[in-house]
Order: C-alpha cells, then structure tokens, then sequence
C-alpha cells in the first residue's frame, strides 16, 4: 500500500516535473505582456530582468542531500512544507512552524537554518542538507547513535531537528566544553526536558567522530 | 500565508522598481524570520515580495574612512563573527551573540534586525500598531503590558525590537535609506519613531526605498549588557548600550542608550551627564544607572523592568570601561 502509494506520487512528481523551469519561464513571458499594460512598461522591464515569478505555481529545481529534485511550488510554500508535502521527506517537523522551536531544523549551504522559515523558491541553487542525509539503521552517522545510546529524546519529535543543529554545531565545534553544547543548541526546544541525555551525546559524538 | 508574486532581483536598481509606494503593495525579503511569521499570521500581506540576498552590493563588511560599513544583508553570525567588529565595536558583536539561536544568526540579517515589526502581543494578534481595540482605547494599558514600555508618552507602548538600535544608536552610526528616485543618510538616533497612529511605522523607512547599509564612525570604547529571560530563543528584556570617549583616564563624552525599554532605543541624558568629566568607578556607574530610570513612568505590571534597565546601564558602563561587572 505504502509502496502503492508513493510510485502514484512518484508519477504525479514527473507530470509536475514534466513544466519545465525553461518552458515555465517562457509561457510566463506571455502573462507578462498583459501586466505590462497596468503596471507601466519601466516596471514591466524590470520584472522581467529581475525574474519575478508566481504567484502561482512555480517549476524549481532544489538540491537537496545532492540530489536536484524537480518540484512545483507556489512562492508561499516554505523549504519546510516543500519537503514535507511533496517530496515525502518527513524528517523536519513542523511544531510551531513560527522560527521558535527548531523541530525544522534543516542545513542551507552548510548553515542550520529553521526550515519553516525559509521560501522553498528562495533555496534554489543552495546545497540542502536534511536528516535523512544522516544514515539509517546499521549507518548510523555518530550523532544519532549517541542519542540513542544516552536515550536523548522521550516522544522523538524535536530529535532530527537537534541532531541536525548538533551536527552543525560540531562540524564547527569538534572540541566543544559542555557549555558550548548548552549554548550550541539553544536553537532547539523539547518539550519532554531530555537536555542532559542531548548534551551527553553531543559530547559523544564529538570523541567519536574525532576518532573515526 | 497569502500567495505573491516572488521576485529575485540581481541588482539594487532592478530591486527598487519592484518595490510599491504604499506598505502592502511589496515586502522586502533578506533573511526571513520575522517577515515569513508576518505572512503566516495576515499582518503582512504583500502582493509581492522581492528577494534582496541576491543583490552583491548589499553584502560584506568593509572599513570606510575611520570607521566601517556594514551591508544590510551581513547575517548576524557574519556580524558576531567579524574581527573588525569585534575589535572597534565590541557593543554591536556582544549584541549579536546575544541573539540567541544558531539558526537566528545563521538566517537573520543586519538589515531585518533594524526592520522587523515589535514583538508586542497586541500588534502581533492584530490589534494595530498601538494595541487598541475597536473603540481606540488601549489594550496595552489595561491588559497584559510586562514586556511593554517603560519610557515614552505613548501612544505607542510596545518595545523597539532590534537587538542592535540600541548600540547603533549610541555608536553614533546611520543607515542608507535608497530609493528609485534617491538616497537618503539617517542618523539611527531618527530611524527608530514612536508612531502616533496605527497607519505609521515604527521606523523612517518608506514603502519604496531598502535599507542598504550602515555606516559606523569610529568610536570609544563601547559595550553592551542585556538581560534576558534564561538562556532561550527570545528577546531581551532590557538591554544597555555604552559608548565612552575617554581622555586621561576620564570620561570625555558618553552615550548611554537602553533597549527594550520604550518604542525606541532610549537615550538616558542624565546617565550621559553624570559620567562626563568623572573616573568611572562602581559607584558612579551605580548611579548613573539610577539616573538613566529616574523619569521611567512603567506600567501595571513591568516596574520590574525599571531595576533591570537600571542594572543594565550600570553593567554596561563598566564593561564598556574594562571593569569587574
């Protein structure tokens, strides 16, 4: 059923895909000739200079975990929402889905940024990196396996948003103090309290990964 | 969310003819994190939203003359990060650290910190500007106020929310407001207005101009102290920005300017007058933090707020003058 479900997404993913961003751009050259009578031919000019697109939906292609990936959005469609609705990367959380709590957690150009906060249109040409970039079962990259091993997490459903701000934030700190931690992942909320099992981890992960 | 057109200029004048000459016509969009809530909650709904990352000239930092540049779209992890910031403006690189999320930092910008709308719970519900119900009385007096202001005549109560107005203000730095048909230098010390109606912002820029830079001249010795509720993605709730021209072990000039406190960054004159021409000590940065809140008139339930700006001011000035806080 579930495999069912995601080849008939699959086909709908290549009907969408199928609008290219080249032959969205020139059918889009035709809408614009008919606003250049209200809005005046200078502004007009500078729409189609500067690549104005939308309101409706939009052929974009986003790079994520190095893979192009062709989807449709509308420009109010956030990185977040994108991955979650129509490209079944169910791994960033939407909480509060308002750039407080970092259950969206994801990595643009090597930087965590909430993914909720960010226009899927405007991670175009950027390097996407997600949870589920991170390994499964029998691969786990260090810092997933130390969560699970200081039983870092109780519901699980700020975790992949922490492990990606932990993974940052060791990619940048590979020797950080406890403190460091603390501050490192003050980006992150959990609701069930599991800060000390995180830390513990986190520190773990960074003996680890140093010797790998 | 309601949709909009999404546009992606390569330069700043391509950028600026996209941009409407009412508010609500077009937003302008760097780092997201305040602009993205806005549009999820209809208080901002923008017909077109034009993307200024893109724009080179709008990056970078960069030494001018005696003092430094700062474009708009510098992320805050940029500024924080920034040898030359942490070396002449220790008040604008301690605020920056302080804003207390990686993915705030790594997101947010220069620009969208100077920009973005109060946090009062008011506005953010749809009240307006000053936080009045339908018959124009005030929600904020009567209602929930402790984080709201504790400075000012009104009718605006809700706090200014740029974490680096208050050390902008005190270094004595301007913003470049451009638009199509010009460009404009405003001191900080005139971008952040106390708006008198609900129709009014918050700040001098206009719908058809972008903030592209700021420009900081060089300045004394400089620090800033804020105090926030623990450690947790939020803003402060109140802060001190010191900006000291010594001479001789004594203080020349100051500028004492607390954050959080009113619809503005607040000067504290009296704070200013008490340094200037002493050695600053303990005590006297004691009271000078008791004249910076002498004229505070809080409200129902943020006299709190009093004491910690009172505090900030005292910790700032003697950081900012290399003493034990």
């Amino acid at each position: 059923m579930v495999s069912a479900l995601s080849s008939q997404k699959d086909k709908e993913k290549q009907t969408k895909a199928a609008v290219s961003r080249r032959g969205f751009l020139g059918s889009a050259g035709v809408g614009g000739g008919i606003l250049a009578t209200s809005l005046g031919a200078q502004e007009a000019a500078a729409q189609a200079a500067a690549n104005v697109m939308g309101p409706t939906e939009v052929a974009i292609t986003l790079n994520i975990n190095g893979a192009a990936t062709k989807l449709q959005v509308e420009p109010r469609v956030t990185l977040l929402d994108a991955l979650r609705n129509k490209l079944d990367m169910t791994g960033a959380k939407r909480v509060c889905d308002r750039g407080t709590c970092g259950a969206c957690t994801v990595m643009v150009n090597g930087k965590t940024v909430y993914g909720c906060s960010v226009l899927a249109i405007d991670a175009v040409g950027k390097q996407i990196t997600t949870i589920e970039s991170l390994g499964g079962p029998g691969k786990l990259h260090p810092v997933s396996a130390a969560f699970i091993k200081h039983d870092a997490q109780q519901c699980g459903y700020c975790t992949p948003g922490f492990v990606m701000a932990a993974k940052a934030f060791l990619d940048r700190n590979p020797n950080p103090t406890r403190e460091q931690v603390q501050k490192g992942l003050s980006g992150n909320i959990c609701r069930c309290g599991t800060y000390v099992g995180m830390r513990e981890a986190v520190l773990e992960a960074a003996r680890s990964m140093k010797n790998a | 969310m309601q949709n909009f057109e999404f546009a992606n200029p390569a330069t700043l004048n391509e950028a600026l003819g996209l941009l409407g000459s009412q508010w609500g016509e077009a937003d302008v969009l760097a780092g997201g994190t305040d602009l993205l809530s806005l549009m999820k909650e209809y208080l901002h709904s923008p017909k077109r939203v034009v993307n200024i990352k893109n724009i080179k000239e709008l990056g970078g930092i960069a030494k001018s003359g005696t003092g430094l540049r700062i474009g708009a779209t510098v992320t805050l992890d940029e500024l924080a990060s920034n040898a030359l910031v942490r070396q002449m403006y220790p008040s604008l690189a301690q605020a920056a650290l302080e804003v207390s999320s990686p993915q705030l930092r790594n997101m947010g910008t220069v620009g969208g910190d100077l920009c973005q709308r109060p946090r009062c719970w008011y506005f953010r519900r749809g009240n307006g500007l000053l936080g009045q119900d339908e018959n124009g009385k005030s929600l904020v007096t009567t209602g929930e106020n402790k984080y709201h202001a504790i400075f000012g005549s009104g009718p605006a109560l809700f706090v200014s929310a740029s974490s680096f107005g208050p050390a902008l203000v005190a270094l004595g730095a301007k913003v470049t407001l451009v638009s199509a048909s010009g460009k404009r230098d405003v001191p900080m010390s005139e971008f952040f207005v106390s708006p008198k109606s609900n129709g009014e912002r918050e700040i001098a820029l206009k719908p058809n101009e972008i903030l592209t830079q700021i420009m900081i001249p060089a300045a004394g010795t400089n620090a800033t102290y804020e105090v926030r509720h623990r450690e947790a993605v939020d803003w402060p709730l109140t802060s001190a920005s010191v900006n000291l021209t010594m001479a001789g072990g004594v203080v020349k000039s100051a500028v004492v300017v607390m954050g959080h406190v009113a619809a503005t960054p607040w000067r504290a004159s009296q704070a200013e007058q008490m340094l200037t021409g002493k050695k600053i000590d303990a005590a006297l940065a004691e009271r000078a933090g008791e004249a910076a809140v002498a004229n505070a008139t809080p409200l129902s339930e943020n006299g709190y707020k009093v004491q910690l700006a009172k505090v900030a001011v005292k910790r700032a000035i003697l950081k900012a003058a290399g003493l034990t806080v």
